[in-house]
């Protein structure tokens, strides 16, 4: 099997046989991975920006970028980037110097470490874990701390606001997202991203791809709203409100330093979406055929990277769309959706899953029963409070 | 096995460097980033004794849930560049002396109390193993536990709400 | 093969650190702080015994996980408390808050 780990073990064996010690080849392959991360992180975060500004251009009638680079102005991002680096790096002179520069390298480190273990294709993967997706939420939770240092560091009030904001929706919000991971992760028994990815190889009922999206249909959705909160994402967008924060934590960062935190924020989009994708829409499984001259796994793994590309860049279109479909929430709305509707709806996703695993297809009618009692207890109980107004009050 | 001594020892001093400075700094805000840097070098020694699992809910309860907590309440009650004059109170001497006590016997306890021990190699796989031992034989704990957070989650938002 | 002994210096070093910080800081956040530490310094020598004695079952393990589990639940009342003086107070040194003493 021509896999990325037997490839590394060829390279290992060829470096002993040459008598270098095993350190040597071992940066080597360090070295080579994470610039190849970092690679394609910046040409993807490029490809997302000018992307967006396109599709939102479309969505409002207009072209976006057209000149730079001559088709449909695809430099544009690339004369973006020169453009910052070559502007003044600015520290405002009140800010706590140290943790200043510390933010955005923070930032950016959490979100390169999260693609440590993303399944790209068969046996293409650069650690699997075996708490690979608890990895990934755990490292991806660091971004926070970043911002909160970000916006505290500036020694700004919209920069202090912004990060407040962060802090409290990233808390919010991570609880239901753990919890609508779980789902899947109790389906499959394993917490490894290849392993989440082979058990959903199968198909259910002959028909259907047996992706967990299908049975967890409900923690997708809510996985998906709450990786919206987490990438500050439109309409939870708060911390960094344009129209109310000026730009929120990083408002006083210029050229560099804000460059980190621009390319960090569409690497998280990227991280989110693969993770949504290895979790609930099958990894890199899809149809494929076999191409003439070349071995059976090659072309498996070839498609394979294509099908995963293809689901993630969906998820980012369709986080891209909401951004100029849906209004901005309150922060009360937004704390009130997560702690009252989202967390709650996860729970009892948890509970009806962890049924029907135990007691097979007969829980299906126990949790019908007990949910359509819940439900008219419910309108039952709704129904007096609805009708009561109390003096002094307006109907 | 050098190497794994001396990632050790790096990780060590970068935990104890970090845990000084959350002690011994003027600036409470950088206290608090010195603690998150603390509690992430703690995580790595969890990763080299083979507990991955605890590793990654040390990052995520601690890193991500405590630490930002203690930053908020930091933003709700002090200023940026608010270093007071004195950061400790006047008990300094004795509480250093009862510290460098207590860290002497702990040492000595550490180094001649307990036989050299040397375990396994390479422990197996710890989390399904954790799992299954949270949910049989230590069910009675999770649950008291489960309760004891309950009781906080309570009493945290009784105590915080304004009157 | 890193000596047991090692790990337990280091864990007996943080904690106590977390000692010296808790009785002499005076800002309240900065105590809650170093208790986490001695948390850690207890939790480090839990799965440093975990590893080394194979035969106890992972005990020290699962010892940590309620371990971190109590901090959590302990910096929440904490910071509800924090709150609150800073609220009645306007200040969260506690050598300031005084008011039953004598």
């Amino acid at each position: 099997m021509m896999t990325f780990a037997s490839l590394v073990e060829r390279f290992y064996a060829a470096m002993a046989a040459w008598g270098i010690p095993w350190i040597v080849p071992t940066l080597i392959v360090m070295v080579i991975v994470v610039s190849v991360v970092l690679a394609y992180i910046s040409v993807a975060a490029m490809f997302m920006i000018w992307w967006e500004r396109k599709i939102s251009a479309h969505i409002q009638v207009r072209y976006g970028p057209m000149r730079v680079g001559g088709w449909h102005g695809w430099a544009q991002s690339i004369a973006d980037g020169i453009k910052l680096l070559l502007k003044e790096d600015l520290i405002p002179a009140g800010a706590d110097k140290v943790v200043f520069v510390l933010a955005p390298m923070v930032v950016f480190g959490a979100t390169v470490a999260a693609y440590v273990t993303i399944p790209w294709a068969p046996g293409l993967i650069v650690r699997d874990l075996n708490i690979g997706i608890l990895y990934m939420v755990s490292i991806s939770s660091l971004v926070v701390v970043g911002i909160i240092m970000a916006g505290w560091s500036s020694n700004n009030k919209y920069a202090t606001l912004g990060a407040l904001r962060s802090a409290a929706q990233a808390v919010s919000y991570e609880v239901p997202l753990v919890l609508s991971l779980l789902g899947p992760v109790m389906i499959a028994g394993t917490m490894s991203m290849g392993k989440l990815v082979e058990a959903q190889s199968g198909r259910w009922f002959g028909v259907l791809p047996g992706w967990f999206v299908f049975p967890q249909i409900v923690a997708f959705l809510i996985y998906f709203t709450c990786a919206l909160a987490e990438c500050n994402r439109l309409p939870f967008d708060i911390p960094e409100a344009e129209s109310e924060l000026v730009a929120g934590f990083h408002v006083e960062y210029s050229g560099m330093r804000f460059a980190m935190f621009f390319l960090a924020e569409y690497a998280n989009m990227f991280v989110v979406s693969a993770i949504a994708t290895t979790v609930f829409l099958g990894g890199w499984h899809g149809p494929w055929i076999p191409l003439p001259g070349l071995p059976r796994e090659v072309a498996h793994g070839l498609f394979g990277l294509v099908w995963f590309q293809v689901k993630c860049y969906f998820l980012i279109f369709v986080m891209m769309w909401l951004r100029w479909t849906l209004a901005r929430l309150r922060v009360d709305q937004l704390m009130a959706f997560a702690w009252k509707v989202l967390l709650p709806i996860s729970f009892a996703n948890l509970i009806v899953t962890g049924l029907v695993l135990v007691l097979g297809k007969q829980a299906l009618l126990y949790v019908g029963g007990i949910a359509i009692l819940l439900l008219a207890a419910i309108l039952l109980a709704a129904r007096p409070a609805a009708r009561t107004v109390r003096v002094g009050e307006r109907t | 096995m050098t190497l794994k001594l001396g990632i050790f020892y790096f990780l060590a001093a970068f935990t104890v460097w970090a845990a000084a400075v959350v002690v011994l700094g003027k600036n409470i805000v950088r206290a608090a980033v010195a603690l998150i840097f603390g509690f992430c070098g703690m995580a790595a020694l969890y990763v080299l004794l083979d507990a991955e699992f605890l590793a990654a809910v040390q990052v995520l309860i601690y890193v991500g849930g405590i630490t930002i907590l203690l930053l908020f309440a930091i933003m709700l009650t002090s200023r940026i560049g608010a270093t007071t004059a004195r950061v400790v109170n006047d008990q300094v001497i004795l509480s250093a002396m009862a510290a460098v006590g207590l860290l002497v016997g702990l040492i000595y306890a550490s180094t001649s109390g307990i036989p050299a021990m040397s375990g396994p190699p390479r422990l197996p796989e710890t989390t399904p193993f954790l799992g299954r031992a949270l949910l049989t034989t230590y069910a009675l704990p999770f649950e008291a536990v489960s309760v004891l957070l309950l009781a906080a989650m309570v009493g945290a938002i009784i105590l915080a709400r304004k009157e | 093969m890193i000596p047991l002994s090692h790990y337990l210096i280091l864990g007996g070093i943080i904690f106590s650190l977390g000692v010296f910080g808790a009785l002499t800081r005076r800002n309240a956040i900065a105590i809650l702080m170093s208790i986490e530490l001695m948390l850690n310094g207890v939790n480090l020598n839990f799965i440093a015994f975990a590893r080394y004695l194979p035969q106890t079952m992972l005990q020290g393990q699962v010892f940590a996980i309620f371990v971190i589990t109590v901090a959590a639940a302990e910096a929440v009342v904490g910071l509800a408390i924090v709150l609150g003086l800073y609220r009645n107070f306007k200040t969260v040194n506690v050598d300031e808050i005084n008011l039953m003493k004598w």
